[in-house]
């Protein structure tokens, strides 16, 4: 009788303290558990942040990249501007088809800058006398002018100069020389 | 009787021979006014009398004869006879105004000067004969004091009086010419004697500066720069510091004085197109001389300013037009050539001189008021351009690439003669020869 008394006693001690010990147990795991989760969600929410991060430098960089590729874009126009001259015949301001091709963009820049004024200046090649040339040359940017304005180009914006032959680009004595300095050419205020 | 005849028609003869060769013998014309250049007169300039003694005396005695015969070459109408072939030298006369004609005709001088140098510390006299050896008679003596620096002036104010004796005209040695030159780096004015000597720089504008023109009193020059940044027309007095601008928009170019007015023609663009104006002397506009549209430019007055000849488009390439100021009536001169620019009117009233270009290289022409003509004055040597006549019509300037850079050079009227008078540094242009200097 003892014997079982204490067989009992026993499992009833040492049951429960077992699912104690189990029960404590998975206690102890479940808070791991938690902390893991804990870690887990701050890895996510770090490497969120990392993505998002990354994702913000992405666009900014793509952002620059547009800024840069902008005023690059804006530079290759104004040089164009600059440097892309209309040119004429011999002894004639009349404007050719690809004088007037380039006319069309200079009027499209000046209306994309509308704060730009502009000097023309005609040129002429060396053949013929200084006073002609300079007459000529006056006639060339007046004809570069008048037709800006047809295209809607203020005239307050844009003046005139002639050199004649006064300033060739290229000092030669031959067609390839004369024809580069037969021009019109541009400058930005 | 037989015998009484043969006596008549002797005498007859002789009374014929005799009036004829009375007939014959014209006046004599030193300088054929319809082709002065058709024959040079032989002339003989020994070197001038010593009067005085010393180094200095003899250096000028040589350097003035030297300085006349080149003067009165310059003219084209003189052959100078070479030193070397005369038979008489003035130096061994006793008096230098003693000449003995058979000397100098027998070499084929037909007209001999002859001087004397005196110099008296910074002072000299000079004292010059002019002889036509043949007829042996003294056709013009003076004699002239100053200081030894002024030798040129004395010289030339001689040779004026040898040119006025001859043609009746006191010729151009009172003249200067202004240019355009790049020896500082850009194109300036610059001004120097009608033979060359002494050029001096006029303008300091450090930019391009272009297109001289004088008054006809020869005390303003009004030219065309770029000094403000664009053509602007500027009008100078050349001794006082004084004159006017005419800054317009567009271009104000090629000036040309009207003949004994302070008025000036010039072409201006600020209408939209290049238009010939007239304008006063301080830079105001008159009126407006051309109303064509199409380039209008390079005006040059008739000597009695009722006429302007100019440079004009309106037929498609450039011609020269006259223009009668009074009536306004505008007719066309040139029908020769696609290309004719740069009129300069003779002050003899009868011609105009151009630049006409044909493919690619001009030359200068000469043309009638009439319109007759044109002749071709210069050919096949480079590019010839910017005419512009001597005060008496007998010579022009122009510039010419002839020899690579742009010099200036000078011919007479009919193209003979024609050589460089002067090269400095860089490259000329644009000569525009003054009118007579009074005061020289």
């Amino acid at each position: 009788m003892r014997k079982k008394l204490w067989i009992n006693l026993a499992l009833v001690l040492v049951i429960p303290g077992l699912l104690f010990t189990v029960s404590c147990a998975k206690k102890t795991v479940k808070a791991d558990t938690t902390l893991t989760q804990q870690a887990e969600d701050d890895a996510a929410a770090a490497a969120a942040e990392k993505a998002k991060q990354e994702e913000l430098a992405r666009q900014r960089a793509l952002e620059e990249q547009r800024i840069e590729e902008e005023a690059a874009r804006k530079l290759a126009a104004r040089n164009m501007f600059l440097n892309e001259d209309i040119y004429f015949e011999f002894d004639s301001a009349a404007l050719l088809a690809e004088a007037q091709a380039i006319l069309k963009k200079k009027a499209e820049w000046l209306q994309n800058n509308s704060n730009a004024t502009a000097t023309i200046e005609g040129h002429c090649d060396d053949r013929g006398t200084n006073e002609y040339n300079l007459a000529l040359g006056d006639t060339r940017a007046a004809s570069a002018k008048t037709f800006l304005m047809d295209l809607g180009i203020a005239g307050a914006r844009l003046s005139c100069i002639s050199y004649g032959e006064e300033r060739p680009v290229d000092p030669g004595h031959n067609e390839e020389a004369w024809a580069k300095n037969r021009r019109g050419h541009f400058i930005i205020d | 009787m037989t015998g009484c005849r043969i006596k008549i028609i002797c005498l007859i003869s002789i009374a014929f021979f005799l009036i004829g060769s009375g007939l014959c013998r014209a006046e004599y014309d030193y300088i054929d006014i319809t082709n002065p250049f058709l024959r040079k007169i032989p002339i003989a300039i020994p070197i001038f009398k010593n009067m005085s003694s010393g180094v200095t005396t003899e250096q000028l005695s040589i350097k003035a004869s030297d300085l006349l015969a080149e003067t009165l070459a310059f003219t084209g109408y003189f052959k100078i006879l070479d030193r070397g072939a005369f038979l008489a030298d003035p130096q061994t006369d006793a008096v230098f105004s003693d000449i003995n004609p058979q000397n100098w005709t027998s070499i084929g001088a037909e007209l001999l000067v002859t001087g004397g140098v005196l110099i008296q510390d910074d002072r000299v006299e000079m004292e010059f004969r002019l002889y036509d050896t043949f007829k042996e008679k003294l056709l013009v003596g003076k004699r002239y004091k100053g200081l030894i620096k002024d030798q040129r002036k004395i010289v030339r104010r001689f040779c004026s009086e040898i040119i006025f004796i001859l043609t009746g005209d006191k010729g151009i040695f009172n003249s200067e010419i202004a240019f355009v030159s790049t020896s500082s780096g850009n194109k300036e004015i610059y001004i120097c004697e009608f033979d060359g000597y002494n050029p001096r720089q006029v303008t300091h504008t450090r930019n391009i500066t272009l297109s001289p023109a004088w008054s006809s009193d020869g005390k303003w020059l009004a030219y065309t720069s770029y000094a403000k940044g664009k053509p602007d027309l500027y009008i100078k007095h050349l001794r006082e510091k004084r004159g006017a601008v005419i800054a317009k928009k567009g271009i104000n170019i090629t000036p040309a004085w009207v003949p004994n007015k302070f008025a000036l023609a010039a072409t201006l663009s600020f209408s939209g197109d290049p238009e010939i104006y007239l304008l006063t002397g301080t830079g105001k506009v008159i009126n407006r001389l051309t109303k064509r549209r199409g380039i209008d430019l390079s005006p040059s007055w008739s000597p009695d300013g009722k006429h302007m000849a100019f440079v004009s488009k309106r037929s498609g390439t450039p011609q020269l037009y006259i223009k009668n100021i009074a009536s306004g009536q505008v007719r066309r001169l040139t029908f020769q050539g696609r290309y004719n620019t740069q009129p300069s009117w003779s002050p003899k009233g009868d011609r105009i001189a151009y630049a006409g270009m044909e493919s690619g290289r001009n030359n200068i022409f000469v043309i009638g008021i009439d319109g007759q003509g044109p002749v071709q004055l210069t050919h096949d040597e480079g590019d010839n351009e910017s005419p512009s006549w001597s005060p008496d019509g007998s010579l022009i300037a122009f510039s010419s690439t002839r020899l690579g850079p742009s010099r200036i050079y000078v011919m007479t009227a009919y193209g003979t003669d024609q050589r460089r008078l002067l090269a400095i540094k860089g490259e000329q242009t644009e000569p525009e020869w003054s009118p007579r200097m009074v005061n020289k």
